[in-house]
């Protein structure tokens, strides 16, 4: 059982109120690093002198931020409505269980149930304004001593592994932190490495940018996780990654394009160190290589991700061997000897 | 409430999917052996339990049934993507009155059919709408696009898991507040601890018939087993234990009552008449709060099978509230489970030989 993973991945965290992701993080690094602060916003930054070549800066970002709710009123009958924290269909949240602020109070999202539903009204999607957290209070001030408007709202799900398979919630981006810790464990880097555990990546990629622009890094990686479209459908798409081919390299998403030099570099070195990757089709999406980017002076950037099934789900699905495969590959570029060929 | 909430709480874990009780019916028939005279699983599956009564022989028989399968899915077909060296995924059907609407991410276990093999984890889930096509774009999920999948590549997946494999739901109960509990087949494993609850008070008091009870298979298919049980023991009377529709967000019409405010006796031409009387006159005296549930023709409940078995039986129907029935957040109020177990209690306990001839009195 990866236990930093399954940590992480269980700890409530949507954007705005990543404080148990934070600190859980700051505690695990604070031995492996040189320095450590969380600024204005809530991003947790971190240096690990680099020992050869320390004036050159790797920016290396993964944010703690998952999607979520925020409870907006507390009704007559003690059942709360709320709002959507990041991109969430609503489709995905009746019958599903709810954790609800610091003491993470249980709560359900019920659905009408389907004897009393007529014609159309199986095959509409519900509507988020219809939908209700109930937390088994008598009335709204049964309720009211325990939730309260704006508190933070997660799924429930708990980790889970077999075989090479982990489910989890919030696999989108704990993944990409606990691979960042994982890094920052190990031996100095002959670069200097400024990890950044940023925050509001879900609601507009608002934490990187000003991590970015106090740091001035040479060179900027992402390590996220990148939602998988490996599965049948009634209209014919490729698959865009595959869980279980390797990490994933972006190229080109809807906000940034990998710095080429970067890619061939990175490809290269997969190559050498027969290290298992993809390169992810291009197409939309965003990371926070687009933040970084746009923020400072001008910098070669690229995203690795690791591929996950059903991300902004209470239940997402990757494989612990792409993974490794991240780690692997993000180690590899970090120890390289010289910056020269893959950055003016 | 602390006994209750454990209790239900293994039920509920348990899968038994309608037509692959076994596991649950294993749990009831430990459950009970204790604290009856004699537990037995038929051919179909049903688990029966006598609790013999003290009365003369002949004695009479009284049948307590309720439902123990709960709803889940079936291995549809098995489909490769993007081709038959790539990942496997399974398509699914749906057993008993599955709402698609709420399974995009359910994490479930697939049981692959050697009944020693041991299940495989896996989530629900399908493309984002926006990938799939025009029409299914804007409507809910349905079972044609959502897969299993258990994150095996197709080889694997072709070698363990086979077309008509069942899949059960996969959900740990959990405490609400107030004593309320939610996870899936709360439908019917509430009324299942209820009778187990009333079978422990019965073993402790004197009761002059033979209580039947019958956990019974296939309710949410074709209430199957409880046909059959009451064809098998022909019983005198019978009552029947299942859940009912709980009043919260998108029921709040007069067919739905509150949880925590005491069960449903049903009305209307699927129960006689005075077995409705008879169990409200025993929550009178235990000072338990029941109200009407009128059903015009079907109670949508297994007392539809058993009132008909063979020359007919004089059939009661006992509702426990749920909300959000046929979800996997099920929520029902601890004491209201509380209340049927000790309402059935009374109401067998007190039955004595003139019984029956006070119920054909009330139809002459």
């Amino acid at each position: 059982m990866n236990e930093v993973l399954k940590a992480l991945s269980d700890l409530p965290g949507i954007s705005g109120h990543e404080g148990p992701v934070r600190q859980f993080i700051s505690k695990h690094i604070a031995d492996h690093v040189d320095d450590i602060w969380v600024d204005v916003l809530g991003n947790l930054v971190a240096v690990k002198e680099g020992f050869s070549d320390p004036g050159y800066k790797v920016l290396l970002d993964a944010h703690m931020d998952e999607v979520g709710f925020v409870i907006t009123s507390v009704e007559r009958d003690g059942t709360c409505k709320f709002a959507t924290v990041g991109g969430l269909d609503e489709r995905m949240l009746p019958g599903k269980v709810v954790a609800i602020g610091s003491d993470a109070i249980s709560g359900v999202i019920g659905l009408k149930p389907i004897h009393l539903t007529k014609g159309r009204e199986r095959k509409r999607k519900v509507k988020l304004s219809s939908l209700r957290i109930d937390i088994g209070a008598k009335n709204r001030s049964d309720a009211e001593k325990h939730v309260q408007p704006g508190d933070p709202v997660v799924f429930a799900g708990s980790y889970y592994e077999s075989g090479p398979i982990a489910w989890g919630k919030a696999m989108d981006n704990r993944a990409g932190c606990a691979a960042l810790v994982a890094l920052l464990a190990g031996e100095p880097f002959p670069f200097t490495i400024l990890a950044s555990f940023s925050v509001q990546e879900e609601v507009g990629l608002r934490g990187a940018q000003v991590v970015a622009r106090s740091v001035q890094p040479d060179l900027a990686l992402i390590l996220e996780a990148t939602p998988a479209y490996d599965l049948p459908t009634d209209r014919d798409v490729s698959p865009n990654v595959v869980l279980g081919q390797g990490a994933c390299l972006y190229v080109m998403d809807g906000g940034t394009i990998s710095d080429p030099r970067l890619v061939q570099h990175i490809t290269n070195l997969a190559h050498d160190h027969k290290i298992p990757y993809q390169v992810r089709q291009p197409g939309g999406g965003r990371t926070n290589a687009a933040a970084i980017q746009r923020s400072a002076a001008p910098l070669p950037a690229a995203t690795i991700a690791v591929p996950v099934r059903y991300t902004h789900s209470p239940t997402s699905m990757m494989s612990l061997v792409d993974y490794g495969h991240l780690i692997a590959l993000t180690e590899a570029i970090l120890r390289s000897p010289d910056h020269n060929s893959f950055s003016g | 409430m602390e006994d209750i909430y454990r209790l239900l709480h293994k039920l509920a874990l348990e899968p038994g999917p309608s037509g692959d009780e076994g596991p649950v019916a294993l749990l009831i028939a430990e459950l009970w052996r204790p604290i009856v005279s004699s537990v037995e699983i038929d051919s179909l599956g049903n688990v029966i339990a006598v609790a013999r009564g003290s009365g003369t022989e002949p004695r009479q028989i009284a049948l307590l049934t309720a439902h123990m399968d709960e709803l889940g899915l079936m291995v549809k077909q098995l489909v490769s993507f993007p081709d038959e060296d790539g990942a496997g995924f399974i398509r699914i059907s749906g057993i008993g009155g599955v709402d698609p609407r709420q399974l995009f991410g359910q994490r479930v276990w697939v049981h692959p059919s050697p009944a020693e093999a041991e299940p495989l984890a896996g989530v629900i889930g399908a493309l984002p709408g926006r990938m799939l096509s025009q029409v299914k774009a804007n409507e809910a999920y349905d079972l044609e696009v959502l897969v299993v999948d258990v994150g095996l590549s197709f080889t694997e997946l072709r070698q363990l898991i086979s077309v008509g494999d069942f899949i059960s739901f996969r959900r740990k109960p959990r405490k609400l507040l107030n004593e309320r509990l939610t996870g899936k087949s709360l439908d019917n494993r509430a009324a299942v601890a209820a009778v187990t609850l009333a079978l422990r008070l019965l073993s402790e008091r004197e009761h002059s018939w033979d209580v039947l009870a019958v956990a019974t298979v296939q309710e949410e298919t074709r209430l199957l087993g409880a046909a059959s049980a009451a064809h098998r023991i022909w019983p005198d009377i019978a009552v029947v234990v299942d859940t009912t529709f709980g009043k919260g967000p998108g029921a709040n019409d007069e067919k739905v009552f509150e949880l925590d405010g005491g069960p449903a006796l049903g009305m209307g031409p699927n129960v006689h008449p005075g077995m409705t009387e008879a169990l409200r006159r025993a929550a009178e005296a235990l000072e338990i709060d029941v109200h009407t549930e009128v059903h015009g023709r079907h109670s949508g409940t297994e007392a539809f099978a058993v009132q008909v078995a063979r020359h007919g039986i004089p059939t009661g129907l006992v509702g426990i509230p749920v909300r959000y029935m046929h979800t996997l957040v099920e929520t029902v109020a601890l004491r209201d489970v509380e209340r049927v177990s000790r309402l059935l209690a009374h109401f067998f306990g007190s039955l004595d030989k003139t019984f029956t001839v006070q119920l054909r009195e009330r139809l002459r």
